[in-house]
């Protein structure tokens, strides 16, 4: 892995809505991501993980900071040009592998279907070679190019999804959910893929799961998010070995272990927000040791500093 | 001709002894003239006040198995073979919803994965509950109004009164699940039937209502029939697992003997791939390959072409069951005396110790670690 910074969110915001109703899904979050480096978000459903991946991929406009790519900001309004590159460079795979794939049109329109948009290719020839390497890339035969979604299996739809972001030669995927929806054999499958396009491509990824065990498994930093804040942000195994945050903390009690021993005894730690004091100091976005971040007040940071 | 409404055997089950005993069930399904043989000969046993974990694949056959006890099989299946006793009744047999009603809802209840699917989003969640309650008992509206909302706080919905009223929209996925529990419970059956009850949950969420499932079943003395693809789970609610490959069960034990010493081949396969084992940066296990088609005659062991372990007698004959202990035993000829020693494979090994060194962590670090997770509960 490089050190070289490829994405990062600058206290970045989301509103939706305006006035009274206004909605802040996320909420001054700041994060990078490095070439060829899996950085993993983590949180219950609804606390902004999707909408964070959607404000990357500019579908959802940001309400306040911002949003750069290598050393351009591309939050707001940006050039033709840029944009174009944007949407090759930054491509997004789905957690239902059967939902975002077109079920009337065969493999072949499917993955080439950015390479249309984009005019990404001279000849015939060259489209239909760039499918082909996608294709094998991800572990499927060329020939199932003329075939339909339907006649493949959850793993295999899965990897078409990933063909078709491949085929964009991307620099960063955002993985939401990949592979929540698959059964544990498949999973496998498709977690080895993940991991060997980061090693031989170099790609980055942003990954939105809430699997812990995947996450651990896959990711080089892990960052959690309660209601739209970062609450903890760290090298996966430190925040799996020392976590602070008492959020962090429930969240990974709550993941079952392989392992009925452990699991029987285990007591379920449960997170209430009300234990936090903020009434006198404000809580900051902190460096308690390299690399790991926490949200919290200077009298907590103190207490989990030991 | 007029089938007979099932009598059941009221003698008290004494916790441990056989509740549900299916046996050699072959279940089909008729598609567009085929037929698919979805369980094939499966067997297996519920205890009084156990929970029994059936694990396997997608497509094993887990939640056709389990919907057959409940007279829940679609119209184009059937059981076409075995029985399956349930305190003297051979459910297998009932033909009849009137027959069925004796039973399901009543005896043996179902909690699926997509709560929105078991509750009716036109009707307040109250008078769901109160009607499950009063379907099987001759109560007035007062009375079985009663008993849904002690089921509300039962299942820890507070504020009963108010959620009652309630319609299935105003509450979060995690509060819907517990709704459907409190139907499925309303009438204090003996059997619940989960099948994938969390899948569609978060972690947090997840284990909340597993722990509202464990506590149910000791509170009211049920057994559990719990269906999940998730090892993780299953090492957290099951005493006795029950592992399935192309419909039939081929390894069944006790939870810490197919965790710690599991001797089918395919059981080795679905621990090894879990990613928690893994070493990072080296590739998880993955099983090859896709299970057989359920519209062919299987031969020999149905894991044998995805199993690099395989025998050659593993293509040609189907094995039978091989004792391992006396509440383990596994479906595989690499049990049988005159097969070649082959070892389980390193990942699997691995696994074991790995498993191990954490148990050994966790005890040393259990002195301060775990009082303090208490008090955090508690609060
Ligand atoms: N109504 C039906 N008609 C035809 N085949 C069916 C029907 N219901 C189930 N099957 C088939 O029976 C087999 C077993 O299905 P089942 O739903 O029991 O699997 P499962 O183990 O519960 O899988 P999952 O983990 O995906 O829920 C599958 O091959 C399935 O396609
Ligand atoms: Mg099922």
């Amino acid at each position: 892995m490089s050190q070289e910074i490829i994405l990062s969110a600058e206290n970045m915001s989301v509103t939706f809505g305006s006035g009274r109703k206004a909605f802040r899904a996320v909420n001054d979050v700041s994060f990078f991501v490095r070439k060829g480096e899996t950085l993993s978000l983590v949180g219950e459903s609804g606390s902004g993980k999707t909408t964070i991946g959607r404000a990357i991929m500019r579908v959802h406009p940001i309400s306040g900071g911002a949003i750069r790519w290598k050393d351009t900001v591309i939050s707001g309004k940006v050039n033709g040009s840029a944009e174009r590159a944007l949407r090759q460079k930054i491509q997004m795979i789905f957690q239902d592998p059967m939902a975002s794939l077109n079920e009337r049109a065969k493999i072949d329109y499917i993955v080439s279907e950015g390479l249309y948009n984009y005019k990404l290719f001279t000849t015939e020839a060259e489209r239909r070679a760039k499918v082909e390497a996608a294709l094998l890339e991800v572990g499927l035969l060329p020939e199932f190019a003329s075939r339909f979604p339907h006649e493949f299996s959850g793993g295999q739809r899965q990897r078409i999804g990933i063909a078709r972001a491949l085929v964009m030669e991307p620099e960063l995927l955002i993985a939401d959910e990949p592979i929540s929806a698959l059964d544990v054999s498949i999973r496998a499958q498709v977690i080895n893929l993940l991991n060997r396009l980061k090693k031989d491509r170099g790609l980055s990824f942003l990954f939105i799961a809430h699997d812990l065990s995947v996450v651990r498994f896959i990711s080089d930093r892990i960052a959690v998010i309660y209601r739209g804040k970062l609450v903890e942000l760290a090298p996966a195994e430190v925040l799996f070995e020392h976590p602070v945050h008492p959020y962090t903390r429930a969240l990974l009690s709550a993941v079952p272990v392989p392992d009925p021993e452990i699991e029987k005894e285990k007591c379920l730690v449960v997170y209430d927000p009300a234990q936090h004091d903020y009434s006198k100091v404000a809580p900051a976005w902190t460096e308690l040791s390299p690399g790991h971040f926490v949200y919290g007040s200077d009298k907590e940071i103190a207490g989990w500093q030991k | 001709m007029k089938y007979e409404v099932p009598v059941l055997d009221p003698a008290p089950v004494s916790t441990g002894s056989v509740l549900l005993e299916a046996d050699n069930m072959e279940i089909q399904f008729n598609l567009r003239g085929r037929t698919l043989t979805a369980v094939r000969k499966a067997s297996l046993q519920l205890r009084a006040g156990e929970t029994l974990a059936i694990v396997g694949e997608s497509g094993s056959g887990k939640s056709v198995f389990a919907k057959s006890f409940l007279g829940m099989l679609d119209r184009n299946g059937r059981i076409s073979g075995g029985t399956a006793l349930y305190r003297g009744v051979n459910l297998a047999a009932l033909k009849t919803e009137q027959q069925w009603l004796a039973i399901r809802g009543r005896r043996i209840a179902m909690v699926f994965q997509d709560p929105m699917t078991a509750l009716n989003p036109l009707k307040p969640v109250g008078e769901q509950i109160r009607e499950a309650a009063a379907l099987h008992r001759t109560m007035d509206k007062e009375a079985s109004r009663l008993v849904a909302l002690e089921m509300l706080e039962r299942v820890g919905i507070s504020e009963p009164e108010r959620r009652y009223k309630q319609y299935p929209h105003e509450f979060s996925g995690g509060m819907r699940q517990r709704a459907v529990i409190a139907t499925a419970i309303a009438c204090g059956p003996e059997i619940l039937v989960c099948d994938e009850p969390t899948t569609a949950l978060d972690v947090t969420i997840q284990a909340q209502i597993l722990e509202l499932i464990k506590n149910l079943q000791r509170d009211m003395g049920m057994s559990v029939l719990f269906i999940t693809h998730d090892l993780g789970v299953v090492a957290k609610m099951a005493d006795r697992i029950a592992v399935m490959y192309a419909g039939q069960v081929v390894e069944e034990g006790m939870a810490d003997e197919i965790f710690y010493d599991a001797r089918h081949p395919y059981t080795w396969a679905l621990l090894a791939s879990l990613p928690q084992l893994g070493i990072k940066g080296e590739d998880l296990f993955a099983i090859s390959g896709t299970p057989p088609s359920l519209f062919r005659t299987i031969k020999g062991d149905a894991f044998a072409p995805r199993n690099p372990l395989a025998l050659k007698v593993d293509f040609e004959y189907e094995p039978p069951f091989f004792q391992v202990s006396p509440t383990h035993r596994a479906k595989t000829w690499l049990l049988d005396p005159r097969a070649p020693k082959v070892e389980m494979p390193e990942t699997v090994k691995r696994l074991r110790q790995k498993l191990k060194d954490k148990k050994a962590e966790d005890i040393a670090a259990s002195g301060t670690g775990k009082a303090k997770a208490r008090k955090e509960t508690s609060r």
